[in-house]
């Protein structure tokens, strides 16, 4: 049966199924149960923005409130994980890998070939990513490209409920250590979820959009900018742009790119990771390599400068891409509409 | 508006969540003569494109909705009058023309999309229009889901009570299919009968469907009035493997484009939406162990396991026969099995879907057939 879910109720719902269907999957992380051993945790808020409410009350000890040390528990996440369980932790930011990344860097990402294939390391650290929240510097960061970089590790941004909810069942199930980034100003977006349990496979781009003129190429958040840059650009200059939505950046989709721009001879990469060495470069870069006999202009990269992210609401405003910058760059690959 | 010799063209309303459409070609010019069928004008929804036929006769006088562009469900796209009407009548219509508001009322009583009933067999999804005192029951194919009766659903209310339902392993119905077999399918939609108290019914089976209507006709000859058999499984020995395996095989977009397109006649009908809405079906825990199990056992390599063409000729219910001349899943040619058994009819250009690819076509003979 489908209805409509938010991002947010739509990860609580897979995290239940997947409890559900598999004893092995136990979660940990800082303040998921919420008032742990004091009156009404069976109610409590579960988590910093409430992903994992509710989930202590039917699973009850096998959700695992850690101390504040974020190495402790991602190590020990990921040696249960090496031991047979099926762990997923919650970082709360993305921005806090720092503290335990010997442990998902040279630990989780290499066990696997380091040990000649005979260990698994089946472990998901959720983590929120990206800017628009007003938590500053610390907390807004899009530091996917910093993972991608990372040979053995997996790395998935949903845009959207529906996928947020397949993704992450596949996450669970998958053999490797999965980065799964969720984007904070997507919680509350709704969609259509099955209630069912569902998978999507991983490396498997969404084409949200046809479109015979431009390729935008995008992740997170920044999908829906591109749509509303897509819907103008139609309005205004006639010019129709294919999205696609990469979902999974670790594997990702190179035949779904390369096929849309081998028809539109245009590319545009939309990120909000920082410019250099971003999932912006790579995707340029390979397009200009494997797809440069289809190419009729140069590619572009709409992407946040090479700052942190401004803690004065007008300046990170400013800093996400806008549909406007994304609408600007589609016309350079159109120099002649923008004469027009 | 009372205005008896000028007919409006609107946009239709393919199923019920269709709230509107956008026109993308005419296929007849401005002054053209139209007879009733004829395809007039090329329209494409979310879920699938298609084309309106003409439900009346008469010179294609004005071609309102432009290419390209959206319209809501029952706005005018053209008008239809004799040569004899004046073009200041046709202006004057077209000016006074009012899309008839939809009214959340009217929306309700219409009832729930689908519902859901639990039986021996699982729980099923169904839905169900009109309030005929002949019942029917639709039964899609392999793969298939109860929308696939989009453009015929609606139009078989007003003659009939009809319900349509997601067979197990489909849709949104229940995954579990037994031993897979034609016998525990034919089982479910008896299950699903007995759960809604339907005594008897007209059965009417899109392919593999087909096979399953026939196989509850030949175990429980008393519960069916008559069937209409479409593109149907079970009256010849071959059929399209590839099909088959590639519907199952497919997870992405690109591998499930080319398997839809040997669906249709006119491979253009298979849009981004039709092939992302099977993907979410696909992508439900259950289904591809439900689908491999079921072509593993029924369509095996290139061969139907179940040919019930001979069993069906020995019994008494009218047969209705329906085929698109093009179809590449089940050969056109079993058409013929039950030649002088059943009323048999082939459609030219049409696909495997023919029921939406000729739906009025369709629809006309499956009301003259529910009258026998």
């Amino acid at each position: 049966m489908s209805r409509t879910l938010s991002f947010k109720l739509a990860i609580n719902e897979a995290l239940d199924l997947e409890m559900r269907r598999d004893p092995t999957v136990i979660l940990l992380g800082e303040d998921i149960v919420g008032g742990s051993g004091s009156p009404g945790e069976m109610d409590a808020w579960g988590g910093v923005l409430g992903v994992t409410k509710g989930l202590y009350g039917k699973h009850g000890n096998r959700l695992i409130d850690t101390p504040l040390s974020e190495s402790a528990y991602i190590g020990a996440a990921i040696g249960a994980a090496a031991c047979g369980m099926r762990p997923v932790a919650e970082l709360m930011f993305l921005d806090f890998m720092g503290v335990c990344f010997d442990q998902i860097l040279n630990q989780a990402a290499k066990f696997r070939y380091m040990f000649g294939g005979k260990a698994k390391t089946p472990v998901v650290i959720r983590a929120m990513v990206g800017a628009g929240f007003r938590a500053a510097a610390q907390h807004s960061q899009m530091l996917t490209p910093m993972f991608t970089h990372v040979p053995g590790l997996k790395v998935v941004c949903p845009s959207n409920a529906y996928d947020a909810k397949g993704l992450l069942i596949q996450s669970i199930r998958d053999d490797d250590p999965v980065i799964f980034c969720e984007h904070k100003n997507l919680y509350a977006s709704e969609a259509d979820v099955p209630a069912e349990p569902y998978a999507i496979p991983f490396g498997e781009a969404n084409v949200v959009r046809d479109g015979r003129d431009v390729t935008i190429v995008s992740y997170g958040l920044t999908v829906h900018r591109a749509l509303e840059a897509a819907a103008t650009l139609s309005k205004r200059s006639g010019l129709e742009a294919e999205v696609i939505d990469l979902r999974t950046l670790s594997p990702i989709d190179w035949d779904t790119v390369i096929e849309s721009v081998e028809n539109t001879g245009r590319l545009v990469v939309v990120d909000e990771a920082n410019p250099r060495c971003s999932i912006a470069t790579d995707v340029a870069a390979y397009v200009a390599q494997h797809a440069f006999g289809a190419l009729k202009a140069a590619p572009q990269m709409v992407t946040a400068p090479h700052t942190p992210v401004p803690f004065s609401p007008a300046l990170e405003d400013l800093y996400i891409p806008s549909a406007d910058a994304i609408a600007a760059a589609v016309l350079k690959t159109h120099p002649q509409a923008l004469a027009a | 508006m009372t205005d008896t010799r000028i007919k409006p063209i609107v946009m239709p309303k393919w199923g019920l969540s269709m709230a509107e459409g956008k026109v993308t070609g005419w296929l007849k010019p401005e002054g053209a003569k139209i007879a009733v069928g004829d395809e007039i004008v090329e329209v494409e929804t979310d879920k699938i494109a298609g084309v309106v036929e003409a439900g009346d006769a008469g010179v294609l006088r004005r071609t309102l909705g432009a290419p390209g562009t959206v319209y809501p469900v029952k706005a005018l796209i053209g008008v239809l009058a004799d040569e004899d009407v004046p073009d200041v009548d046709i202006d004057a219509f077209v000016a006074a023309f009012a899309v008839p508001a939809e009214t959340e009322e009217a929306a309700d009583a219409a009832g729930p999309r689908y519902e859901f009933v639990d039986t021996p067999a699982g729980r099923l999804r169904y839905a169900r229009r009109g309030e005929g005192e002949k019942t029917v029951v639709l039964v899609h194919g392999f793969g298939g889901d109860l929308d696939n009766w989009l453009f015929n659903i609606d139009a078989l209310a007003g003659a009939a009570t009809v319900y349509a339902l997601d067979l197990p392993g489909h849709g949104q119905s229940d995954k579990a299919v037994g031993e897979a077999s034609l016998a525990f399918l034919s089982g479910a939609l008896i299950a699903f009968m007995d759960a809604l108290a339907i005594p008897r019914a007209h059965l009417v089976g899109h392919s593999m469907g087909g096979a399953v209507a026939s196989a509850a006709a030949l175990e429980h000859p008393g519960r069916v009035a008559s069937l209409a058999l479409i593109g149907s499984a079970g009256l010849g020995p071959e059929i399209n493997s590839g099909y088959t395996d590639g519907f199952v095989a497919a997870g992405s977009r690109r591998d499930m484009k080319p398997v839809l397109e040997q669906l249709f006649h006119e491979p253009a009908t298979v849009t981004r939406q039709l092939i992302e809405d099977i993907l979410k079906y696909k992508r439900l825990d259950g289904v591809d162990g439900a689908l491999s199990a079921l072509s593993a056992n029924l369509f095996p390599a290139q061969r139907q396991t179940h040919v019930l063409a001979d069993r069906l000729k020995e019994t008494d219910a009218p047969i209705l026969v329906v085929w698109g001349e093009t179809d590449r899943v089940i050969p056109a040619a079993h058409a013929g099995a039950l030649e002088g058994r059943a009323t048999v009819e082939v459609l030219p250009g049409a696909g495997h879907m023919v029921q939406m690819e000729k739906s009025s076509r369709v629809n006309e003979l499956l009301l003259d057939h529910l009258k026998r």
